[in-house]
This record gives C-alpha cells, sequence and structure tokens, in this order.
C-alpha cells in the first residue's frame, strides 16, 4: 500500500511537469511561427496549426489517463467512454467543411451582385 | 471536526453499509456513483465540443478572423503587449490545481484526512485564483476594449495599406494583410447615458463641438499610436469616422485588393466573435466556479468525518477529483482553440 502510494504520487509529479512543459512549447510554437520571437521567421500555418493540435490531443491523454485514473480501469469503461468521443472527429470535418461553403457561397453571390444585366 | 488532527484507522466501516450495489460484480469493476460520472463528464464533453464546433464553423465561414494573439495581448500592471501571456498564466493556475486535486485522491486513498484537507484546500485556491484571473481578462475587454456581445472592435484588415493623417495625407503608420486592429472608442458627451444600451439610432444627435472627448485606456494598453488623437464628437474626420457610439474608426487606403487606392474606413469584425468568446469561456468558468462550490462542500464533509464510516471511504473525493480534471482538459481545447490556433 505505501508502495504503491509512492509510486501514484511519482506518476502524478512527473504527468503534471510533462503536462507544463508541453504547455509552454505549444505557446512557443505559436508565437514562433508568428514571428513574435525571431525576427522574420514564420511558420507555414497548417503544420503550426498540426503541431499545436497533436500537443494538445497529447495532454487530453496524459489527463484522461493518468490524472483521471482511466489507464487503470477497466477495458469497458475505457471502452465506452473514449470510443463516442471519436464520432466527434467526423463533427469536426463536417462542420468546418460547411462553414468553408458558406464563405463560398458568400463570395459567389458578391461576385454575382457585380455583374451588370445586359438586356 | 474532532478528529480532524488524527489519521482515523479503521477496518470495520463493511459492517456498517449493506447496500444493494453490493452484488458479486460491479459493472467494470467501478462504484455506481463513479461510472456515472464518467457518463456525466462524457455528455459534457459533447456539449463543450458543439460549442468549440460551432466557433470553428463560424470562422471558417469568415473572410478574416481576429487574431488571438493581438486580442489577448494585455497582463495585469503591466503596459505594452504581451501576447498570450496573461492566458498562459491562467492554464498554469488550473493545471496546478489539477495536481492538487489528485494528490488529494490519493492521500483519500490512504485514509489520510489531514492530507485530503490541506491538497483540497490548496486546489480551492487555484480554482479561486482561475476565475479571478477570467474576471479580469473579461473586464479588460468588456471596460477597457469595449468589446460585447454584439460589437466586436477587433477588425482584421484582408490588404496592405496605409493609415491616413489628421491631415488626409497618407501616414507613416503602414499594415500588411492579416494584421488585426482594435478599433478604439470614446466617450462622447451628448451620447454617454445611451453609449452602454446599444440604442442603434440617435442619429440626431450632431457633432457637438463643446463635447470634450478624451481618449481610453485601452489605447494605452494597446500602444496604440493614434492614442492621444481627439475628436470633437460624432462625424466624418480626414483620419477616421466617429459612429454615434463613439467607435473610432480610422481612415485608410489599401495598396491592394479591389478597393485599392481608395480612402477606406476600419470596420468591426466578425459579429459573432464576441458571443462565442464570452458563452464559451463563460461556460467554461461557470464549470470552474460550480467546481469550487462542489469542492468546498466535499472539504467540508471531509473534515466532520462523514466519509470515514463510508463503505466506499473518500470515493466523493475521486469524483470530483474526476470533474476537476474534466474541467482541466476541456481548458486545453479552449486554449487551443481560442488562443493558438
Amino acid at each position: 500500500m505505501a508502495h504503491e502510494y509512492s509510486a501514484a504520487k511519482k506518476i502524478a509529479t512527473k504527468t503534471i511537469i510533462i503536462l507544463a512543459i508541453v504547455t509552454i512549447l505549444e505557446v512557443l510554437v505559436a508565437l514562433t511561427g508568428k514571428g513574435y520571437i525571431i525576427e522574420g521567421l514564420h511558420f507555414t500555418p497548417w503544420i503550426m496549426n498540426l503541431t499545436m493540435i497533436a500537443m494538445s490531443l497529447y495532454k487530453a491523454y496524459l489527463i484522461v489517463y493518468e490524472f483521471m485514473h482511466m489507464k487503470y480501469e477497466a477495458k469497458g469503461l475505457k471502452l465506452s467512454v473514449v470510443l463516442p468521443t471519436c464520432l466527434l472527429i467526423w463533427a469536426v470535418i463536417a462542420f468546418l467543411y460547411e462553414g468553408h461553403a458558406w464563405k463560398n457561397n458568400r463570395d459567389t453571390v458578391t461576385e454575382r451582385s457585380k455583374v451588370e444585366v445586359v438586356e | 471536526m474532532n478528529t480532524d488532527t488524527t489519521d482515523v484507522k479503521h477496518t470495520d466501516h463493511d459492517t456498517t453499509a449493506n447496500g444493494s450495489w453490493e452484488g458479486a460484480a460491479q459493472p467494470f469493476k467501478v462504484g455506481y456513483g463513479k461510472l456515472m460520472i464518467w457518463y456525466f463528464l462524457l455528455s459534457d464533453a459533447f456539449t463543450f465540443a458543439g460549442f468549440l464546433i460551432a466557433y470553428g464553423t463560424l470562422r471558417f465561414s469568415m473572410p478574416s478572423w481576429p487574431v488571438p494573439d493581438f486580442v489577448f495581448s494585455t497582463f495585469p500592471f503591466l503596459d505594452g503587449t504581451h501576447p498570450l501571456l496573461f492566458v498562459t498564466f491562467m492554464t498554469f493556475v488550473l493545471l496546478f490545481s489539477s495536481f492538487t486535486m489528485i494528490r488529494a485522491v490519493q492521500e483519500g486513498h490512504r485514509e489520510n484526512r489531514r492530507g485530503v484537507a490541506i491538497w483540497m484546500g490548496l486546489t480551492i485556491v487555484g480554482g479561486l485564483g482561475f476565475l479571478g484571473c477570467q474576471a479580469w481578462e473579461w473586464t479588460t475587454l468588456i471596460g477597457g476594449e469595449h468589446m460585447s456581445l454584439t460589437t466586436n472592435p477587433f477588425g482584421t484588415h484582408t490588404t496592405s495599406g496605409v493609415y491616413l493623417n489628421a491631415d488626409g495625407t497618407p501616414s507613416e503608420d503602414t499594415f500588411e494583410a492579416g494584421q488585426t486592429y482594435l478599433i478604439h472608442r470614446m466617450h462622447l458627451a451628448e451620447a454617454h447615458d445611451l453609449a452602454d444600451t446599444h440604442a442603434g439610432d440617435h442619429g440626431g444627435h450632431g457633432e457637438a463641438p463643446e463635447a470634450a472627448a478624451h481618449d481610453d485606456h485601452a489605447a494605452e494598453d494597446h500602444g496604440d499610436a493614434h492614442g492621444g488623437h481627439a475628436y470633437a464628437g460624432t462625424g466624418d474626420y480626414p483620419d477616421a469616422v466617429v459612429d454615434e457610439r463613439g467607435y473610432i474608426h480610422r481612415k485608410y487606403v489599401p495598396a491592394d485588393g479591389e478597393n485599392a487606392g481608395k480612402t477606406m474606413h476600419e470596420a468591426f469584425g466578425p459579429k459573432a466573435f464576441g458571443a462565442l468568446f464570452f458563452f464559451i469561456t463563460g461556460f467554461h468558468g461557470f464549470h470552474v466556479l460550480s467546481g469550487v462550490a462542489f469542492l468546498l462542500i466535499i472539504l467540508i464533509n471531509v473534515l466532520s468525518g462523514l466519509y470515514v464510516n463510508r463503505k466506499n471511504g473518500n470515493e466523493m473525493v475521486e469524483k470530483i477529483g474526476l470533474y476537476w480534471h474534466f474541467v482541466d482538459l476541456v481548458w486545453v481545447f479552449v486554449f487551443l482553440v481560442f488562443y493558438l490556433l
């Protein structure tokens, strides 16, 4: 029991340090990529964004699996909580695509309203 | 409270409860309450995901969007711009309170009531600290920069160009495409009472020359070169248009794009930005607030020894722990979507 306790304590300390480091890295990527830290240096936006999304997902994994102890729960509980969130992957793709389509529609309407009708 | 200095060792608590959840096997090997809080958190995750996806959809549907490291660049007691510094600080406050929470849960496992109380107390302090930070952030945005649910003074240039001087000639002040600006607001003497009520149509007010205008704190906050310039009141000036609510839309000439060479004035940013920001961070802040309330209740119960005789011991501490980590988890994504991307 005492051994288990000190092992858990160690894991918690290790996890919080990793979370802190990843958070600092995220902010550094965001600021460096937009040219705040090194003059004239910019990252390609989509690479930068993918990096930050990946780092945030890693943070989420650490919080759920270590802090919330999901790693040590029964397999059925793990699957019944984690699997439904996979639906969100499609939700993100579908809605962002839809948002982009709204923008295209608006652009089309703006273009058309400029065209003069010749009879 | 009489026992809060002694670590109570008890082995006889099995005799007091003979509950109906005591069958041979528990589903998924966890207690009923813990299983249900997992499913509550799953549904809450979908709620937050819905909000954040709505934000993404609206952002993708707009030709431009305020750049977060310009919008969120103020820091208490410091002048100048500090992009993302304050919100990183907030993230660390919440992260640290997540760590103290897990320590409380671990102390609960070994029935150390004193340890639970200390670490839970620190968690409450962290939660309150985060709420305080958020209050300051909102105050700056609402009071200093005049953002509201329906007015977004943060616009973004889609072309490069140059601002105009007070006499209408091109100035030294240039901008690039994708650069975000803040439309400052001055206090109009004649419209002062109406200013905050969003009374849309009071065009009858002419320019009152005696209406003394003074610039905002916001101008200093952002180190804006335009600070210090005073306008007499609502009207069309060579270098800006002051609307009837006192927002100063600076004039500029785009260098490229379809309006190149024409004189334009700064337009408000995407209207939904304020509502999305206040609603989503407010909903998260409300989770933090209710988390603090539950933490307090459970802390009092721990101190009073309520959980000593329970069959599942300090499981309540674990449950509030799950909720508290979830609040931190949501913040990871709010931080990503609102501040980093």
